[in-house]
């Protein structure tokens, strides 16, 4: 979808980071991306390595961590595990269900130099 | 201006914002500054010259950040703009085609003189949405995101600032025809509003589920044509709540006035909603003083 502006994103935070937490460069950089994210995961990795050409993090390795889609059932009252957002509940069948987790988008930690 | 700018838009472009069109001007003057607030990236090179590589022992350090947390920043500070203002910002959604701003021109028309009306137009190229918008008399500016496939909340400021919509207007965010990335790109806005022509098939909704889980209303349009078309509007319906059951539906007709009244209605609604409570411009520079 719009991973290279998630690339962007993503750099603009690592630089703001470089200076807070003085880094100088980045090598590795875990993702979280949830099942209901919409992100793919092979333009991420390719948008991330045009991005990051000479910058900090040039050559740094993606670790994506996947989250799983979890809504929960009006129906059945509980929470379930789903793999897209029109999926129906996988006990009752359903469509009453309300996205709880699964759709972030998150940097979790960085490894530094 | 921006200060705190770190935008990699380079393609952006805001009207008025530059005297040729075509002109990257302005994201110039964001990349400069940019590059001055990091001189770190050029120390970089020389630090890895001057030492051997792997001197520097690595760590971890966490961030736990949003991947947009940019985006959400810039769209947090809209949103406080609006709110203070008594404003309603609506971000119009919608695959290129589907009659956005003929629905929207209709909408400025049949709303004109009621209360304050503002227009900021999404394309990625051209201003031709804008020029049909003010052609109904209301205020519109146009971004053209060039590359980009979607507007953000940074765009969307800048674009608030030459506008200067009115306190208690309704803004109008007519975004780039696409209905996967604007999803995921808070711009600030009360509500996101998507419109699907009936000339698309009944199944989008869950073919791109994203855009209609985001969205607050969902504007079935071309309903006019409906007797010359095989599109089952109760199906529709049902894929819409699928992905999300909280969706209000209201089948339209932006071309016949069809259905246009609950439209109108729901707007006005949500505007009203917006100046209750609100503190007025006088009481708040005097509470400021």
């Amino acid at each position: 979808m719009h991973e290279m502006a998630l690339c962007e994103s993503i750099l603009q935070t690592l630089e703001s980071e470089a200076v807070r937490q003085s880094f100088e460069r980045v090598s590795v950089v875990w993702l979280e991306i949830g099942a209901l994210a919409s992100v793919e995961e092979e333009a991420l990795r390719f948008s991330f390595d045009v991005v990051a050409r000479d910058s900090l993090a040039d050559g740094a390795r993606l670790e994506i961590i996947h989250t799983p889609g979890v809504a929960w059932c009006m129906h059945c009252a509980r929470p379930v595990n789903i793999e897209r957002r029109f999926d129906p509940c996988p006990d009752c069948g359903g469509y009453q269900l309300q996205v709880t987790g699964g759709d972030e988008m998150r940097i979790r930690e960085l490894e530094v130099k | 201006m921006c200060t705190i700018c770190g935008c990699g838009e380079g393609e952006t472009r805001i009207e008025g914002e530059s005297d040729a069109p075509g002109s990257t001007a302005h994201a110039h003057d964001h990349a400069h500054e940019h590059e001055h607030s990091h001189p770190h990236d050029h120390d970089h090179h020389r630090h890895e010259h001057a030492h051997a590589p792997g001197v520097d022992p690595a760590r971890m350090v966490a961030i736990e950040q949003d991947i947009l947390t940019k985006n959400n920043q810039y769209a947090a500070a809209n949103r406080a703009r609006f709110d203070a203002a008594g404003i309603l910002a609506l971000n119009l959604v919608s695959s290129p085609g589907a009659g956005k701003t003929t629905l929207l021109t209709r909408t400025l028309e049949d709303l004109d003189g009621e209360f304050p009306l503002a227009v900021i137009e999404g394309d990625q190229e051209t201003s031709r949405d804008a020029d049909r918008i003010r052609a109904t008399g209301a205020p519109a500016i146009q971004i053209n995101t060039g590359k980009g496939c979607h507007l953000n909340a940074h765009q969307v400021g800048h674009a608030v600032d030459h506008l200067a919509p009115e306190p208690g207007s309704v803004l109008m965010i007519e975004n780039v025809g696409n209905l996967v990335c604007p999803a995921a790109f808070d711009l600030g806005e009360a509500h996101k509003v998507a419109i699907l022509s009936i000339t698309e098939g009944e199944d989008k909704p869950i073919k791109y589920p994203d855009m209609f889980h985001a969205a607050d209303l969902l504007l079935i349009n071309k309903i006019d044509l409906l007797p010359y078309l095989e599109f089952d509007i109760e199906r529709c319906i049902g894929y819409a709540r699928r992905v999300n059951p909280r969706i209000r539906i209201l089948p339209v007709s932006a071309t016949t006035g069809e259905g246009m009244d609950p439209w109108l209605r729901w707007i006005r609604l949500n505007r009203d909603m917006r100046q209750i409570g609100l503190v007025p411009d006088a009481v708040a520079r005097r509470a400021n003083a």
